[in-house]
Protein backbone atom coordinates (compact mmCIF):
# COMPACT_ATOMS: atom_id res chain seq x y z
CA UNK A 1 0.00 0.00 0.00
CA UNK A 2 1.57 3.11 -1.19
CA UNK A 3 0.97 6.54 1.00
CA UNK A 4 -1.26 8.88 -0.65
CA UNK A 5 -1.54 11.81 2.38
CA UNK A 6 0.74 12.09 5.07
CA UNK A 7 0.47 15.04 7.94
CA UNK A 8 3.33 15.77 9.87
CA UNK A 9 3.00 17.52 13.52
CA UNK A 10 0.03 20.13 12.21
CA UNK A 11 -0.82 22.56 14.94
CA UNK A 12 -2.90 25.77 14.31
CA UNK A 13 -3.93 28.35 16.56
CA UNK A 14 -6.66 30.77 16.15
CA UNK A 15 -5.51 34.05 18.20
CA UNK A 16 -4.03 32.24 21.48
CA UNK A 17 -6.25 29.49 21.37
CA UNK A 18 -4.98 26.13 20.06
CA UNK A 19 -7.34 23.52 17.86
CA UNK A 20 -4.89 21.79 16.63
CA UNK A 21 -2.21 20.05 18.97
CA UNK A 22 0.51 18.39 16.72
CA UNK A 23 -1.17 16.12 14.59
CA UNK A 24 -0.23 13.01 12.15
CA UNK A 25 -2.10 11.05 10.03
CA UNK A 26 -1.08 9.18 7.04
CA UNK A 27 -3.66 7.67 4.15
CA UNK A 28 -2.75 5.19 2.02
CA UNK A 29 -4.02 5.31 -1.63
CA UNK A 30 -7.86 3.29 -1.77
CA UNK A 31 -8.11 3.93 1.62
CA UNK A 32 -11.26 5.41 3.27
CA UNK A 33 -10.93 7.37 6.52
CA UNK A 34 -13.39 8.60 8.84
CA UNK A 35 -12.78 11.14 11.35
CA UNK A 36 -15.28 11.41 14.49
CA UNK A 37 -15.07 13.65 17.63
CA UNK A 38 -17.23 15.96 19.38
CA UNK A 39 -17.94 19.50 17.86
CA UNK A 40 -15.22 22.20 18.41
CA UNK A 41 -12.55 19.67 18.65
CA UNK A 42 -10.96 20.44 15.25
CA UNK A 43 -12.14 18.25 12.69
CA UNK A 44 -13.08 20.89 10.05
CA UNK A 45 -9.77 23.04 10.64
CA UNK A 46 -7.17 19.52 10.24
CA UNK A 47 -9.01 19.23 7.13
CA UNK A 48 -8.45 22.90 5.88
CA UNK A 49 -5.46 22.42 6.91
CA UNK A 50 -4.78 19.17 4.91
CA UNK A 51 -5.77 21.32 1.57
CA UNK A 52 -4.08 24.74 2.74
CA UNK A 53 -7.56 26.33 2.75
CA UNK A 54 -5.85 27.00 6.36
CA UNK A 55 -2.23 27.07 6.11
CA UNK A 56 -0.72 25.48 9.54
CA UNK A 57 1.53 27.65 11.95
CA UNK A 58 3.38 24.17 12.23
CA UNK A 59 3.92 21.25 10.70
CA UNK A 60 3.03 20.46 6.59
CA UNK A 61 1.28 18.40 4.81
CA UNK A 62 2.81 15.79 2.15
CA UNK A 63 0.21 14.70 -0.91
CA UNK A 64 1.62 12.37 -3.60
CA UNK A 65 5.40 13.45 -3.86
CA UNK A 66 5.15 17.26 -2.60
CA UNK A 67 4.42 19.35 0.13
CA UNK A 68 1.57 21.39 0.26
CA UNK A 69 2.57 24.51 -0.38
CA UNK A 70 5.82 24.54 0.29
CA UNK A 71 9.52 23.65 -1.06
CA UNK A 72 11.83 21.64 0.69
CA UNK A 73 14.74 23.94 -0.01
CA UNK A 74 18.07 24.00 1.68
CA UNK A 75 16.28 22.21 5.21
CA UNK A 76 14.29 25.06 5.33
CA UNK A 77 10.66 24.79 3.82
CA UNK A 78 10.49 27.59 0.95
CA UNK A 79 6.65 29.25 0.86
CA UNK A 80 5.13 28.60 -2.64
CA UNK A 81 3.49 31.25 -4.82
CA UNK A 82 0.18 31.30 -5.08
CA UNK A 83 -0.48 29.67 -8.56
CA UNK A 84 1.76 26.05 -7.53
CA UNK A 85 -0.19 26.12 -4.15
CA UNK A 86 -3.47 26.19 -6.44
CA UNK A 87 -2.40 23.43 -8.50
CA UNK A 88 -1.32 21.37 -5.84
CA UNK A 89 -4.83 22.33 -3.84
CA UNK A 90 -6.43 20.97 -6.97
CA UNK A 91 -5.03 17.47 -6.04
CA UNK A 92 -7.60 17.51 -3.70
CA UNK A 93 -11.02 17.05 -3.92
CA UNK A 94 -13.10 18.78 -1.47
CA UNK A 95 -16.57 18.64 -0.56
CA UNK A 96 -18.12 21.46 2.11
CA UNK A 97 -21.03 21.01 4.67
CA UNK A 98 -22.92 24.11 2.41
CA UNK A 99 -21.74 22.60 -0.67
CA UNK A 100 -20.40 25.99 -1.94
CA UNK A 101 -22.08 25.51 -5.57
CA UNK A 102 -21.31 28.69 -7.61
CA UNK A 103 -24.60 30.26 -7.38
CA UNK A 104 -24.51 31.86 -10.97
CA UNK A 105 -23.31 28.83 -12.85
CA UNK A 106 -25.91 25.90 -14.12
CA UNK A 107 -24.82 22.33 -12.68
CA UNK A 108 -23.04 21.63 -15.65
CA UNK A 109 -21.20 24.56 -15.62
CA UNK A 110 -20.55 24.49 -12.00
CA UNK A 111 -18.92 20.79 -13.15
CA UNK A 112 -17.13 22.03 -15.94
CA UNK A 113 -15.05 25.10 -14.48
CA UNK A 114 -12.58 23.83 -13.02
CA UNK A 115 -11.59 21.15 -16.12
CA UNK A 116 -11.78 24.09 -18.41
CA UNK A 117 -10.21 27.02 -16.54
CA UNK A 118 -7.95 25.39 -14.64
CA UNK A 119 -6.73 22.18 -16.72
CA UNK A 120 -7.69 24.14 -20.22
CA UNK A 121 -9.88 21.60 -21.20
CA UNK A 122 -11.99 22.38 -24.22
CA UNK A 123 -15.63 23.00 -23.50
CA UNK A 124 -16.84 20.31 -25.51
CA UNK A 125 -14.69 17.76 -23.70
CA UNK A 126 -15.07 19.19 -20.30
CA UNK A 127 -18.83 18.68 -21.10
CA UNK A 128 -18.58 15.01 -22.14
CA UNK A 129 -16.62 14.54 -18.84
CA UNK A 130 -18.92 16.32 -16.53
CA UNK A 131 -22.16 14.68 -18.34
CA UNK A 132 -20.43 11.52 -17.41
CA UNK A 133 -19.73 12.19 -13.58
CA UNK A 134 -23.30 14.04 -13.03
CA UNK A 135 -24.85 10.64 -14.76
CA UNK A 136 -22.68 8.96 -11.71
CA UNK A 137 -24.19 10.98 -9.47
CA UNK A 138 -27.83 10.65 -10.65
CA UNK A 139 -27.78 14.38 -11.54
CA UNK A 140 -27.57 14.47 -15.23
CA UNK A 141 -31.06 15.31 -15.41
CA UNK A 142 -30.82 18.40 -13.73
CA UNK A 143 -27.82 19.40 -15.80
CA UNK A 144 -29.11 22.60 -17.10
CA UNK A 145 -30.68 23.78 -13.93
CA UNK A 146 -29.58 26.40 -11.32
CA UNK A 147 -28.13 25.57 -7.75
CA UNK A 148 -31.14 27.49 -6.15
CA UNK A 149 -33.35 24.70 -7.88
CA UNK A 150 -32.43 21.98 -6.15
CA UNK A 151 -32.80 20.15 -2.60
CA UNK A 152 -29.40 19.67 -0.49
CA UNK A 153 -29.55 16.33 -1.32
CA UNK A 154 -28.85 17.27 -5.07
CA UNK A 155 -26.39 19.86 -4.20
CA UNK A 156 -24.53 17.66 -2.45
CA UNK A 157 -23.88 15.30 -4.90
CA UNK A 158 -23.60 18.28 -7.49
CA UNK A 159 -20.60 19.20 -5.50
CA UNK A 160 -19.06 15.78 -5.28
CA UNK A 161 -19.00 15.52 -9.25
CA UNK A 162 -17.57 19.25 -9.62
CA UNK A 163 -14.82 17.92 -7.38
CA UNK A 164 -14.27 14.91 -9.06
CA UNK A 165 -14.34 16.71 -11.81
CA UNK A 166 -10.69 17.36 -11.07
CA UNK A 167 -9.86 13.86 -10.37
CA UNK A 168 -8.33 14.93 -7.49
CA UNK A 169 -6.01 11.65 -6.45
CA UNK A 170 -7.69 12.24 -2.89
CA UNK A 171 -11.46 13.43 -1.75
CA UNK A 172 -12.22 15.25 1.23
CA UNK A 173 -15.22 15.31 3.21
CA UNK A 174 -16.29 18.02 5.67
CA UNK A 175 -19.59 16.64 6.87
CA UNK A 176 -21.24 15.89 3.44
CA UNK A 177 -24.58 15.21 5.07
CA UNK A 178 -25.05 17.42 8.35
CA UNK A 179 -26.78 20.52 6.29
CA UNK A 180 -29.30 17.73 4.86
CA UNK A 181 -33.08 17.00 6.09
CA UNK A 182 -32.80 13.06 7.51
CA UNK A 183 -34.47 11.84 4.48
CA UNK A 184 -31.90 13.37 1.89
CA UNK A 185 -28.53 12.13 3.82
CA UNK A 186 -28.87 8.17 2.31
CA UNK A 187 -28.57 9.28 -1.57
CA UNK A 188 -25.21 11.32 -0.72
CA UNK A 189 -23.88 8.75 1.55
CA UNK A 190 -25.07 6.04 -1.01
CA UNK A 191 -22.90 7.88 -4.07
CA UNK A 192 -20.02 7.88 -1.54
CA UNK A 193 -20.48 4.25 -0.83
CA UNK A 194 -19.94 3.80 -5.06
CA UNK A 195 -16.99 6.15 -4.71
CA UNK A 196 -15.35 3.74 -1.68
CA UNK A 197 -16.16 0.58 -3.51
CA UNK A 198 -14.65 2.36 -6.84
CA UNK A 199 -10.93 2.22 -5.10
CA UNK A 200 -11.38 6.09 -4.05
CA UNK A 201 -9.12 7.32 -1.68
CA UNK A 202 -11.26 9.27 0.90
CA UNK A 203 -11.20 11.58 4.28
CA UNK A 204 -14.44 11.85 5.47
CA UNK A 205 -15.09 14.21 8.70
CA UNK A 206 -18.68 12.78 9.85
CA UNK A 207 -21.40 12.06 12.22
CA UNK A 208 -22.90 9.11 10.65
CA UNK A 209 -21.39 6.23 12.52
CA UNK A 210 -22.84 3.87 11.03
CA UNK A 211 -21.49 4.92 7.41
CA UNK A 212 -17.79 5.42 9.32
CA UNK A 213 -18.67 1.81 10.71
CA UNK A 214 -19.66 0.24 6.91
CA UNK A 215 -17.61 1.96 4.67
CA UNK A 216 -14.05 3.22 6.55
CA UNK A 217 -10.91 1.00 6.51
CA UNK A 218 -9.74 2.96 9.38
CA UNK A 219 -11.50 5.58 11.62
CA UNK A 220 -9.70 8.47 13.79
CA UNK A 221 -11.10 10.25 16.58
CA UNK A 222 -10.07 13.23 17.74
CA UNK A 223 -10.93 15.42 20.84
CA UNK A 224 -9.58 18.60 22.04
CA UNK A 225 -7.37 19.24 18.43
CA UNK A 226 -5.50 15.49 19.20
CA UNK A 227 -5.76 12.11 17.53
CA UNK A 228 -6.86 9.94 21.16
CA UNK A 229 -7.64 6.85 18.78
CA UNK A 230 -7.14 5.37 15.75
CA UNK A 231 -8.25 2.07 14.16
CA UNK A 232 -10.31 -0.57 12.16
CA UNK A 233 -14.16 0.96 12.85
CA UNK A 234 -15.05 -2.60 14.19
CA UNK A 235 -11.96 -1.96 17.13
CA UNK A 236 -12.02 1.53 17.76
CA UNK A 237 -16.37 1.63 17.61
CA UNK A 238 -16.89 -0.92 19.83
CA UNK A 239 -14.32 -1.59 21.95
CA UNK A 240 -12.46 2.18 22.71
CA UNK A 241 -8.85 2.19 25.01
CA UNK A 242 -9.16 5.69 25.49
CA UNK A 243 -11.97 6.58 28.37
CA UNK A 244 -12.81 10.24 26.37
CA UNK A 245 -13.79 8.47 23.70
CA UNK A 246 -15.26 6.39 25.25
CA UNK A 247 -17.37 8.57 26.70
CA UNK A 248 -18.22 10.79 23.64
CA UNK A 249 -18.85 7.31 21.13
CA UNK A 250 -21.11 6.36 23.81
CA UNK A 251 -23.10 9.41 23.83
CA UNK A 252 -23.27 9.36 19.62
CA UNK A 253 -23.89 5.85 19.79
CA UNK A 254 -26.73 6.52 23.12
CA UNK B 1 -76.86 33.50 6.69
CA UNK B 2 -77.08 36.63 9.05
CA UNK B 3 -74.90 36.66 11.97
CA UNK B 4 -74.74 39.08 14.77
CA UNK B 5 -71.11 39.99 16.14
CA UNK B 6 -71.38 39.20 19.33
CA UNK B 7 -72.44 35.86 18.02
CA UNK B 8 -69.16 35.44 15.61
CA UNK B 9 -67.66 33.45 18.55
CA UNK B 10 -70.25 30.72 19.60
CA UNK B 11 -70.11 27.63 18.10
CA UNK B 12 -71.34 26.03 15.16
CA UNK B 13 -73.25 23.03 15.40
CA UNK B 14 -72.01 20.52 13.19
CA UNK B 15 -75.53 19.40 11.74
CA UNK B 16 -75.85 23.46 10.80
CA UNK B 17 -72.68 23.08 8.30
CA UNK B 18 -73.29 24.77 4.85
CA UNK B 19 -72.57 22.33 2.05
CA UNK B 20 -69.40 22.06 0.01
CA UNK B 21 -70.89 24.35 -2.43
CA UNK B 22 -71.81 27.12 -0.47
CA UNK B 23 -71.23 30.37 -2.35
CA UNK B 24 -68.27 32.87 -1.08
CA UNK B 25 -69.19 36.23 -0.56
CA UNK B 26 -66.42 38.90 -0.94
CA UNK B 27 -65.49 41.21 1.69
CA UNK B 28 -65.92 45.08 -0.01
CA UNK B 29 -63.12 47.81 0.60
CA UNK B 30 -64.97 50.80 0.34
CA UNK B 31 -62.17 52.77 1.76
CA UNK B 32 -60.21 51.86 -1.00
CA UNK B 33 -62.46 53.43 -3.80
CA UNK B 34 -62.82 56.43 -1.97
CA UNK B 35 -58.74 56.92 -1.68
CA UNK B 36 -58.68 55.95 -5.09
CA UNK B 37 -61.39 58.50 -6.22
CA UNK B 38 -59.57 61.31 -3.62
CA UNK B 39 -56.09 60.35 -5.77
CA UNK B 40 -58.16 60.16 -9.09
CA UNK B 41 -59.84 63.92 -8.24
CA UNK B 42 -56.63 65.83 -6.92
CA UNK B 43 -54.56 64.18 -10.36
CA UNK B 44 -57.08 66.03 -12.33
CA UNK B 45 -56.98 69.21 -10.11
CA UNK B 46 -52.78 69.55 -10.89
CA UNK B 47 -53.42 68.86 -14.53
CA UNK B 48 -56.16 71.39 -15.05
CA UNK B 49 -54.25 73.87 -13.23
CA UNK B 50 -51.36 72.95 -15.89
CA UNK B 51 -53.11 72.91 -18.48
CA UNK B 52 -54.62 76.50 -18.02
CA UNK B 53 -51.55 78.32 -16.42
CA UNK B 54 -49.44 80.18 -17.78
CA UNK B 55 -47.73 78.33 -20.26
CA UNK B 56 -47.57 78.57 -23.70
CA UNK B 57 -47.81 74.35 -24.73
CA UNK B 58 -47.57 75.22 -28.34
CA UNK B 59 -44.41 76.55 -28.12
CA UNK B 60 -43.44 73.48 -25.76
CA UNK B 61 -44.10 71.61 -28.58
CA UNK B 62 -42.50 73.42 -31.20
CA UNK B 63 -39.35 72.90 -29.15
CA UNK B 64 -39.51 69.96 -28.27
CA UNK B 65 -37.83 68.60 -31.40
CA UNK B 66 -35.87 71.81 -32.26
CA UNK B 67 -32.38 71.07 -33.84
CA UNK B 68 -30.43 72.31 -30.90
CA UNK B 69 -32.59 70.68 -28.35
CA UNK B 70 -31.91 67.68 -29.85
CA UNK B 71 -28.73 68.22 -30.06
CA UNK B 72 -28.23 69.28 -26.65
CA UNK B 73 -30.00 66.30 -25.65
CA UNK B 74 -27.23 64.20 -27.84
CA UNK B 75 -24.51 65.52 -25.70
CA UNK B 76 -26.41 65.14 -22.55
CA UNK B 77 -26.46 61.55 -23.82
CA UNK B 78 -22.92 61.37 -24.53
CA UNK B 79 -22.00 62.48 -21.56
CA UNK B 80 -23.64 60.54 -19.74
CA UNK B 81 -22.68 57.29 -20.82
CA UNK B 82 -19.33 58.48 -20.98
CA UNK B 83 -18.92 59.34 -17.46
CA UNK B 84 -20.87 56.14 -16.39
CA UNK B 85 -18.99 53.78 -18.04
CA UNK B 86 -15.57 55.76 -16.13
CA UNK B 87 -17.54 55.82 -13.25
CA UNK B 88 -17.93 51.99 -13.85
CA UNK B 89 -14.43 51.20 -14.47
CA UNK B 90 -12.93 53.10 -11.49
CA UNK B 91 -15.67 51.58 -9.05
CA UNK B 92 -14.68 48.12 -10.30
CA UNK B 93 -10.74 48.71 -10.04
CA UNK B 94 -10.80 50.89 -6.43
CA UNK B 95 -13.78 48.59 -4.96
CA UNK B 96 -11.51 45.30 -6.13
CA UNK B 97 -8.19 47.22 -4.54
CA UNK B 98 -9.90 47.68 -1.29
CA UNK B 99 -9.92 44.06 -0.59
CA UNK B 100 -6.57 43.96 -1.82
CA UNK B 101 -3.77 41.92 0.55
CA UNK B 102 -1.74 45.02 -0.28
CA UNK B 103 -2.58 47.99 2.93
CA UNK B 104 -0.99 50.82 0.08
CA UNK B 105 -3.46 49.93 -2.61
CA UNK B 106 -5.55 49.58 0.55
CA UNK B 107 -5.30 53.00 1.41
CA UNK B 108 -5.08 54.50 -1.92
CA UNK B 109 -8.75 52.99 -2.94
CA UNK B 110 -9.67 54.65 0.58
CA UNK B 111 -8.13 57.87 -0.13
CA UNK B 112 -9.99 58.16 -3.49
CA UNK B 113 -13.20 57.83 -1.75
CA UNK B 114 -12.69 60.21 1.03
CA UNK B 115 -11.60 62.82 -1.38
CA UNK B 116 -14.47 62.33 -4.42
CA UNK B 117 -17.19 61.66 -2.51
CA UNK B 118 -16.31 63.89 0.53
CA UNK B 119 -16.36 66.99 -2.03
CA UNK B 120 -19.57 67.88 -3.92
CA UNK B 121 -19.66 67.01 -7.10
CA UNK B 122 -20.10 70.60 -8.92
CA UNK B 123 -17.44 71.58 -7.12
CA UNK B 124 -15.45 69.21 -9.10
CA UNK B 125 -16.54 69.89 -12.21
CA UNK B 126 -15.50 73.21 -11.47
CA UNK B 127 -12.32 72.11 -10.86
CA UNK B 128 -11.60 69.73 -14.05
CA UNK B 129 -12.60 73.09 -15.93
CA UNK B 130 -10.35 75.19 -13.93
CA UNK B 131 -7.58 72.59 -13.94
CA UNK B 132 -5.45 74.81 -16.64
CA UNK B 133 -4.90 76.90 -13.73
CA UNK B 134 -2.91 74.64 -11.78
CA UNK B 135 -1.35 72.74 -14.42
CA UNK B 136 -1.10 75.12 -17.57
CA UNK B 137 0.24 71.97 -19.63
CA UNK B 138 0.09 68.72 -19.68
CA UNK B 139 3.21 67.33 -20.55
CA UNK B 140 3.67 63.40 -20.28
CA UNK B 141 7.57 62.53 -21.97
CA UNK B 142 7.29 60.87 -25.32
CA UNK B 143 3.39 61.28 -25.41
CA UNK B 144 2.19 64.22 -24.85
CA UNK B 145 3.02 68.07 -24.70
CA UNK B 146 0.05 70.20 -24.86
CA UNK B 147 -1.43 73.29 -23.25
CA UNK B 148 -3.91 72.07 -20.94
CA UNK B 149 -7.17 74.71 -21.97
CA UNK B 150 -6.53 72.29 -25.28
CA UNK B 151 -7.07 68.78 -23.73
CA UNK B 152 -9.42 69.53 -20.81
CA UNK B 153 -12.69 70.98 -23.19
CA UNK B 154 -15.78 71.63 -21.20
CA UNK B 155 -16.75 68.37 -22.44
CA UNK B 156 -13.72 66.36 -21.08
CA UNK B 157 -14.07 67.92 -17.75
CA UNK B 158 -17.61 66.93 -17.85
CA UNK B 159 -16.89 63.59 -18.14
CA UNK B 160 -14.13 63.98 -15.76
CA UNK B 161 -16.36 65.36 -13.07
CA UNK B 162 -19.05 63.63 -13.24
CA UNK B 163 -17.40 59.62 -14.31
CA UNK B 164 -14.30 60.29 -10.89
CA UNK B 165 -16.97 61.66 -8.72
CA UNK B 166 -19.66 58.61 -9.54
CA UNK B 167 -16.89 56.20 -9.20
CA UNK B 168 -16.01 56.98 -5.65
CA UNK B 169 -19.53 56.10 -4.98
CA UNK B 170 -19.30 52.83 -7.28
CA UNK B 171 -16.70 51.67 -5.23
CA UNK B 172 -17.98 51.67 -2.11
CA UNK B 173 -21.00 49.76 -4.05
CA UNK B 174 -18.38 47.65 -5.14
CA UNK B 175 -16.85 46.87 -2.01
CA UNK B 176 -19.78 46.33 -0.37
CA UNK B 177 -21.18 43.59 -3.33
CA UNK B 178 -17.56 41.50 -3.74
CA UNK B 179 -18.13 41.27 0.81
CA UNK B 180 -21.60 40.13 0.95
CA UNK B 181 -20.75 37.10 -2.10
CA UNK B 182 -20.42 34.13 0.46
CA UNK B 183 -16.86 33.59 1.10
CA UNK B 184 -17.92 29.63 0.49
CA UNK B 185 -17.71 30.27 -3.13
CA UNK B 186 -13.93 31.31 -3.43
CA UNK B 187 -12.81 28.28 -1.04
CA UNK B 188 -14.30 26.56 -3.02
CA UNK B 189 -12.99 28.25 -6.44
CA UNK B 190 -9.43 27.92 -4.38
CA UNK B 191 -10.00 23.81 -3.79
CA UNK B 192 -10.73 23.60 -7.68
CA UNK B 193 -7.00 25.28 -8.28
CA UNK B 194 -8.50 28.66 -9.65
CA UNK B 195 -5.91 31.41 -9.18
CA UNK B 196 -7.28 34.48 -7.08
CA UNK B 197 -7.41 36.36 -10.32
CA UNK B 198 -9.51 33.31 -11.45
CA UNK B 199 -11.75 33.43 -8.68
CA UNK B 200 -12.06 36.92 -8.62
CA UNK B 201 -13.12 37.35 -12.56
CA UNK B 202 -15.33 34.06 -12.81
CA UNK B 203 -16.69 33.46 -9.51
CA UNK B 204 -16.60 36.65 -7.20
CA UNK B 205 -17.16 39.52 -9.78
CA UNK B 206 -20.32 38.19 -11.66
CA UNK B 207 -22.30 37.33 -8.60
CA UNK B 208 -21.54 41.19 -7.33
CA UNK B 209 -22.38 42.34 -11.04
CA UNK B 210 -25.80 40.52 -10.80
CA UNK B 211 -26.45 42.01 -6.33
CA UNK B 212 -25.28 45.53 -7.50
CA UNK B 213 -26.75 45.59 -11.19
CA UNK B 214 -29.81 47.71 -9.51
CA UNK B 215 -27.69 50.51 -8.16
CA UNK B 216 -26.24 50.52 -11.09
CA UNK B 217 -29.16 51.25 -12.45
CA UNK B 218 -30.06 53.57 -10.26
CA UNK B 219 -26.27 55.51 -11.14
CA UNK B 220 -26.92 55.87 -14.89
CA UNK B 221 -30.68 57.38 -14.18
CA UNK B 222 -29.19 59.86 -11.71
CA UNK B 223 -25.53 60.42 -14.04
CA UNK B 224 -27.86 61.81 -16.93
CA UNK B 225 -29.91 63.76 -14.54
CA UNK B 226 -26.33 64.90 -12.61
CA UNK B 227 -24.72 65.80 -16.53
CA UNK B 228 -27.48 68.99 -15.95
CA UNK B 229 -24.67 70.36 -13.90
CA UNK B 230 -22.44 70.41 -17.04
CA UNK B 231 -24.77 73.62 -18.07
CA UNK B 232 -22.45 75.13 -15.03
CA UNK B 233 -19.19 75.07 -17.03
CA UNK B 234 -20.50 76.45 -20.87
CA UNK B 235 -20.56 72.84 -21.88
CA UNK B 236 -23.53 72.58 -24.47
CA UNK B 237 -25.77 69.92 -23.34
CA UNK B 238 -29.60 69.90 -23.24
CA UNK B 239 -30.02 72.17 -20.43
CA UNK B 240 -27.55 74.64 -21.23
CA UNK B 241 -28.84 74.54 -25.02
CA UNK B 242 -32.25 75.30 -23.30
CA UNK B 243 -31.12 78.61 -21.36
CA UNK B 244 -29.60 79.59 -24.47
CA UNK B 245 -32.54 79.51 -26.23
CA UNK B 246 -34.89 81.38 -23.40
CA UNK B 247 -32.16 83.86 -22.78
CA UNK B 248 -33.29 85.21 -25.57
CA UNK B 249 -36.94 84.76 -26.44
CA UNK B 250 -37.76 84.84 -22.89
CA UNK B 251 -39.89 81.12 -22.95
CA UNK B 252 -38.04 79.97 -19.42
CA UNK B 253 -40.82 77.61 -18.44
CA UNK B 254 -41.72 76.00 -21.83
CA UNK B 255 -38.30 75.41 -22.24
CA UNK B 256 -37.45 73.98 -18.75
CA UNK B 257 -40.48 71.98 -19.57
CA UNK B 258 -39.23 70.40 -22.68
CA UNK B 259 -36.33 69.15 -20.80
CA UNK B 260 -37.80 67.53 -18.19
CA UNK B 261 -39.69 65.79 -21.23
CA UNK B 262 -36.60 64.27 -22.81
CA UNK B 263 -34.83 63.49 -19.23
CA UNK B 264 -37.94 61.56 -18.36
CA UNK B 265 -38.00 59.73 -21.72
CA UNK B 266 -34.00 58.96 -21.20
CA UNK B 267 -34.81 57.45 -17.67
CA UNK B 268 -38.10 55.76 -18.94
CA UNK B 269 -35.90 53.94 -21.44
CA UNK B 270 -33.14 53.50 -18.61
CA UNK B 271 -35.79 52.05 -16.54
CA UNK B 272 -36.49 49.72 -18.99
CA UNK B 273 -32.84 48.17 -19.78
CA UNK B 274 -32.82 47.86 -16.37
CA UNK B 275 -35.55 45.49 -15.95
CA UNK B 276 -33.71 43.33 -18.59
CA UNK B 277 -30.12 43.60 -17.78
CA UNK B 278 -31.16 42.52 -14.11
CA UNK B 279 -33.45 39.44 -15.56
CA UNK B 280 -30.80 38.48 -17.55
CA UNK B 281 -28.11 38.44 -14.66
CA UNK B 282 -30.73 37.04 -12.55
CA UNK B 283 -30.73 33.76 -14.43
CA UNK B 284 -30.47 31.58 -11.95
CA UNK B 285 -33.53 32.57 -10.17
CA UNK B 286 -35.15 33.29 -13.16
CA UNK B 287 -37.81 30.50 -12.61
CA UNK B 288 -39.46 32.84 -9.71
CA UNK B 289 -39.07 35.94 -11.07
CA UNK B 290 -39.30 35.90 -15.60
CA UNK B 291 -43.16 35.97 -15.39
CA UNK B 292 -43.23 39.72 -13.74
CA UNK B 293 -43.06 42.50 -16.65
CA UNK B 294 -41.37 45.82 -16.41
CA UNK B 295 -44.49 48.03 -17.04
CA UNK B 296 -45.78 46.01 -13.47
CA UNK B 297 -43.30 48.06 -11.88
CA UNK B 298 -44.68 51.44 -11.04
CA UNK B 299 -46.60 48.90 -9.20
CA UNK B 300 -44.08 47.35 -7.05
CA UNK B 301 -43.05 48.56 -3.98
CA UNK B 302 -39.51 50.31 -4.24
CA UNK B 303 -36.18 48.35 -3.18
CA UNK B 304 -33.75 50.80 -3.65
CA UNK B 305 -34.95 54.08 -4.29
CA UNK B 306 -32.91 57.15 -6.07
CA UNK B 307 -31.59 60.48 -4.59
CA UNK B 308 -32.50 63.94 -5.66
N1 LIG C 1 -11.52 31.01 11.52
C1 LIG C 1 -11.57 30.78 12.84
N2 LIG C 1 -11.29 31.76 13.72
C2 LIG C 1 -11.33 31.54 15.06
N3 LIG C 1 -11.64 30.35 15.63
C3 LIG C 1 -11.93 29.33 14.81
C4 LIG C 1 -11.93 29.49 13.38
N4 LIG C 1 -12.26 28.30 12.81
C5 LIG C 1 -12.47 27.44 13.85
N5 LIG C 1 -12.27 28.04 15.04
C6 LIG C 1 -12.39 27.42 16.37
O1 LIG C 1 -11.65 26.24 16.34
C7 LIG C 1 -12.30 25.21 17.07
C8 LIG C 1 -12.41 23.98 16.21
O2 LIG C 1 -13.30 24.26 15.14
P1 LIG C 1 -13.66 23.19 14.03
O3 LIG C 1 -14.59 23.85 13.10
O4 LIG C 1 -12.42 22.63 13.46
O5 LIG C 1 -14.41 22.08 14.88
P2 LIG C 1 -15.15 20.77 14.35
O6 LIG C 1 -14.52 19.61 15.05
O7 LIG C 1 -15.17 20.74 12.89
O8 LIG C 1 -16.59 20.98 14.94
P3 LIG C 1 -18.02 20.62 14.26
O9 LIG C 1 -18.24 19.16 14.50
O10 LIG C 1 -18.98 21.45 15.07
O11 LIG C 1 -17.96 21.01 12.84
C9 LIG C 1 -13.62 25.78 17.50
O12 LIG C 1 -13.53 26.13 18.87
C10 LIG C 1 -13.81 27.01 16.65
O13 LIG C 1 -14.50 28.00 17.36
MG1 LIG D 1 -16.70 21.06 11.39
Amino acid sequence: MSLAVKAVGIRKSFGSYEVLKGLDLEVAYGEVLCILGPSGSGKSTFLRCINHLETPNSGYVWVDGAIMGYELNRDALQELPIKRLRAQQSQLGMVFQHFNLFAHRTVLGNVIEGPMVVRGLRRAEAEARAMDLLEQVGMAGKALSYPSQLSGGQKQRVAIARSLAMEPRVMLFDEPTSALDPELVGEVLEVMRNLARGGTTMIVVTHEIGFAREVADRVVVMIDGEIRETGAPGQVLSNPGDPRVRTFLSRVLA
Amino acid sequence: MTQSPTKSTSALSLADLPGPDTPIRRLHHPGRWLSGIAVILLLAVIGRAFAVGQIQWPVVGEFLTARVIITGFGWTLLISACALVLGVVLGFAFGIMRHSENPVLRFAAWLYVWIFRGTPVLLQLLIWFNIALVFPRLYIPGLVDERMVDVVTPFVAAVLGLGVNEGSYLTEVVRGGIGSVDHGQKEAAHTLGMTPGQTMRRIILPQTLQLILPVLGNSAIGMLKFSSLAATIAMGEMLNAAQRIYFINGAVIELLFVCAIWYLAGTTVLSIGQYYLERYFGRDTAATTSNRHWFKGWARRPAVEGEA
